[in-house]
């Protein structure tokens, strides 16, 4: 009965949304909104399939959201995508075209009203001043309304079954989505003018498929196709651009070239990798001597309070990690922070190079000390007290015996634990992003932090105030994955359990 | 106190004792500063010398920053995601640990390799895909939690190895008695291993439910409206638009938000402890 009710919630779902879909020509959206609701309806609608009942869900997200990214960035990382580029190139020429329209001394004039049948899709309901003619006109083109299709009061379409008509106030939040909004017409097109007028215009630019050129009619400048750095743009014989706008396109292993050879770009990734795999290792090393120490001196049957040392101890490990790194970020404020004030020193922490790599790994030593306590209690305990025993026994005094017997076994016992420790930290966005903002920033390269970790300069390229730099910043993430890929390599090599999968 | 005790077993809990200030002290900060009526940087100590529940009045009633609005979003993103993952991975690890089909060891160690990449080095596809998405169906765009939530749950499958570990130490008899009994496999799922499973199950959770509270990448991306934050990214601004005299505030929030986790810590701490020793590794 639940089973009915949760496909044809799917179903009713999917359905629902079609119209909409094909209307605004969201195709990918939907087929894969109903190759979902195929796979349900195979998996569930029958009796059989029955490990893929338990497997189809779990499945289906992660292939969705984790893996169908993953590959959407290695694609993308072969691309210019990023500002300026974010158009196809159709869609660019028509654009260009559309910003060249110009009013001509005859152009026929239109009372405007702006109608949307849903988010984003706008129709303009024109009436023609000189006819009285009523026409709907959408980026696809003008129609002349019947006149029972609308009404008309006062020369302005009022109302249209199916659509709501904005106000001018609504017409004036929408301007933003509205800018680039033109209905077609022969050579031209209708353009909006205020909130209440549109106009037919002329386009000064035509576009010739046949030659891939843009024409200036007035001028008869011809423009083509120039690629320049790795963008194509339309220019004039002397190389001037027709317009800054260029449009998405491959530029096969470009990214991955400018990395590794642009002697800037290159200095700033090589510096950045090399500090990326210091502070992993230095947050491990860290994080698991100190561990390892504690469990050692407190694992001991004649200590006790036991329970409330970890119950303490798990506090650092229990808070929600932006908040600790928060706090911690207003401990190293150089005037007023919590560590100049009790140690008296005067250390400018987040704004010198060094001192800010310092400041991460002991805020990382804070954050991560109480796992690797934990950790390492539960491998001492589970090495059998005996072992050391005969080796006292035999006459080895008890550090020898932790050096050459416990501390051994115990590393096996961890290694897994410490490569993940590692490729979680290789990859700790947060620690870095909370407390230095990768900075600080020397003003010859703003784009790389002294402290920046790969991610973090990964998502200052796509996302940062110097412009999003989309493929760029995807072919560097490409990189983190095949790095991840080797941590994960070596991870599997140190889990002997692996072996024995049942 | 002997000199053979301090020798024996005092200087360890001198060591522990030092561990200890260490980790409170950045804790006891946060709650010396969530009741200083002053709130500022300036005038709070690690003591907590004043008591004052101001910061957590403005929390509630200044519109600026919609602190119940936040903790709402944030509860909902947390058991969506968690309820999902920790439910298809519950299943999954079903069908791994009691049935035997082909491509069975080839599924759980492509599992454990995905799992170390972590979901957010795809942020940049992520971020067309979700604008895209609104596009089509602005119910799921950015600056949604419905959207965020689905994103996060990427991650469905996070906890296969967990729980299917668990599942294995249950005796298969139980589950085959009862299928002698009449029982379907989802009788035997639902009603036999689940309830057997509690402890493993309440451990993901709560490993499921850190995770994604603390998560802050994703967040600051797709969540930039202010009635649309989380947490995390609410707090962080707080504190961000001005670090010396929003301390007191973001304290107040920041208490409110650790003291139910930190609670849930202590109380599952016995299974927390069996589970990290497995190999798990809160993000």
């Amino acid at each position: 009965m639940t089973r009915i009710l949760c496909l044809g919630t799917a179903v009713g779902t999917a359905a629902a949304l079609t119209p909409s879909l094909v209307a605004g020509g969201h195709y990918v959206v939907l087929s894969i909104a109903w190759v979902v609701v195929a796979v349900l309806l195979a998996t569930y609608a029958t009796r059989r399939a029955l490990l893929a009942k338990y497997l189809v869900p779990g499945t289906l997200l992660l292939v969705l959201f984790t893996v169908a990214p993953v590959l959407a960035t290695v694609q993308m990382s072969t691309t210019n995508y990023g500002d300026g580029t974010r158009t196809t190139k159709e869609q660019t020429v028509a654009r260009i075209l559309a910003n060249s329209v110009v009013p001509t001394p005859d152009s026929p004039t239109f009372n405007l009203s702006v109608a949307t049948t849903g988010p984003g899709g706008f129709t303009f309901f024109l009436v023609d001043r000189a006819t009285g003619r009523a026409y709907a006109g959408t980026p696809d083109g003008l129609a002349e309304l019947s006149a029972e299709a609308v009404t008309v009061t006062r020369g302005f379409v009022t109302a249209a079954p199916g659509y709501t008509l904005l106000s001018a106030a609504q017409v004036n939040d929408a301007a933003e989505q509205l800018r680039d909004f033109a209905v077609p017409t022969e050579g031209g097109a209708i353009l909006r003018r205020g909130l209440r007028e549109a106009f037919e215009g002329r386009a000064v630019l035509r576009y010739d498929p046949e030659s891939d050129t843009i024409v200036d009619q007035r001028s008869g400048t011809r423009y083509t196709v120039q690629r320049q750095g790795d963008r194509e743009y339309y220019v004039d014989s002397g190389g001037e651009r027709l317009s800054d706008q260029s449009w998405r396109a491959g530029v096969g292993l470009e990214n991955y070239r400018r990395a590794f050879t642009d002697s800037r770009i290159l200095g700033g990734f090589l510096r950045i990798f090399g500090w990326t795999v210091i502070f992993a290792a230095g947050s491990v090393l860290l994080t698991f001597a100190v561990g390892l120490a504690l469990a050692g001196m407190l694992n001991d049957p004649r200590v006790r309070g036991q329970k409330w040392y970890r119950s303490i101890l798990l506090l650092p490990y229990a808070i929600p990690g932006f908040i600790s790194i928060l706090v911690w970020s207003g401990f190293f404020n150089q005037e007023f922070g919590l560590i100049n004030n009790l140690t008296g020193l005067s250390i400018d922490w987040l704004g010198d190079p060094f001192w800010a790599k310092v400041a991460l790994l002991l805020l990382n030593l804070w954050l991560g000390f109480p796992y690797m306590f934990l950790v390492a209690t539960g491998a001492l305990q589970a090495i059998p007290g005996e072992l050391k025993e005969a080796a006292i026994i035999d006459g080895a005094g008890g550090f020898t015996a932790f050096r050459r017997i416990t501390f051994p076994l115990l590393l096996v016992a961890v290694a897994p634990i410490l490569v993940a420790s590692f490729a979680f930290n290789f990859n700790n966005f947060n620690v870095v992003e909370l407390l230095t903002h990768g900075g600080p920033f020397t003003p010859d390269n703003p784009d790389a932090g002294a402290t920046d970790i790969l991610i973090s300069y990964t998502v200052r390229l796509a996302f940062g105030a110097g412009g999003a730099q989309f493929g760029f910043a995807a072919a560097i993430a490409t990189l983190l994955f095949v790095i991840t890929g080797v941590l994960a390599a070596a991870q599997f090599r140190a889990t002997r359990s692996l072996e024995e999968v049942h | 106190m002997t000199t053979r005790w301090w020798r024996e077993v005092g200087w360890r809990h001198a060591g522990g004792l030092v561990a200890v200030v260490f980790a409170v002290v950045p804790v006891l900060y946060i709650v010396s500063a969530a009741f200083n009526p002053l709130g500022t940087v300036v005038s709070t100590d690690v003591v907590p010398t004043q008591f004052s529940l101001v910061h957590f009045r403005s929390l509630f009633e200044d519109p600026a920053r919609p602190f119940p609005r936040w903790l709402l979003n944030t509860v909902v993103v947390c058991a969506a995601v968690t309820v999902v993952q920790v439910l298809s991975s519950a299943m999954a690890a079903y069908a791994f640990s009691r049935f035997r089909f082909r491509g069975r060891r080839g599924g759980l160690l492509t599992l454990l390799l995905i799992q170390m990449f972590p979901q957010f080095l795809a942020v940049i596809a992520l971020f067309t895909m979700i604008t895209e998405l609104g596009a089509a169906v602005p119910a799921l765009g950015l600056n949604t939690i419905a959207g965020y939530s689905l994103v996060l749950m990427g991650s469905a499958l996070a906890q296969v190895w967990l729980i299917k570990g668990y599942f294995d130490t249950i005796p298969r008899q139980l589950d085959e008695a009862a299928v002698v009994d009449g029982a379907g496999h989802a009788t035997v799922f639902f009603r036999i291993l689940l309830p057997l499973a509690r402890p493993i199950l309440a451990v993901t959770g709560l490993l499921a439910f850190v995770g994604v509270i603390g998560e802050f990448l994703l967040a600051s991306i797709f969540l930039t409206d202010t009635r649309s934050k989380t947490l995390a990214v609410g707090l962080y601004g707080i504190i961000e638009s001005d670090r010396s005299n929003n301390l007191g505030v973001f304290a107040a929030g920041a208490l409110m938000t650790a003291l139910p986790v930190v609670l849930l810590f202590q109380y599952l701490q016995r299974y927390i402890v069996g589970g990290l020793t497995a190999g798990s590794v809160k993000d």
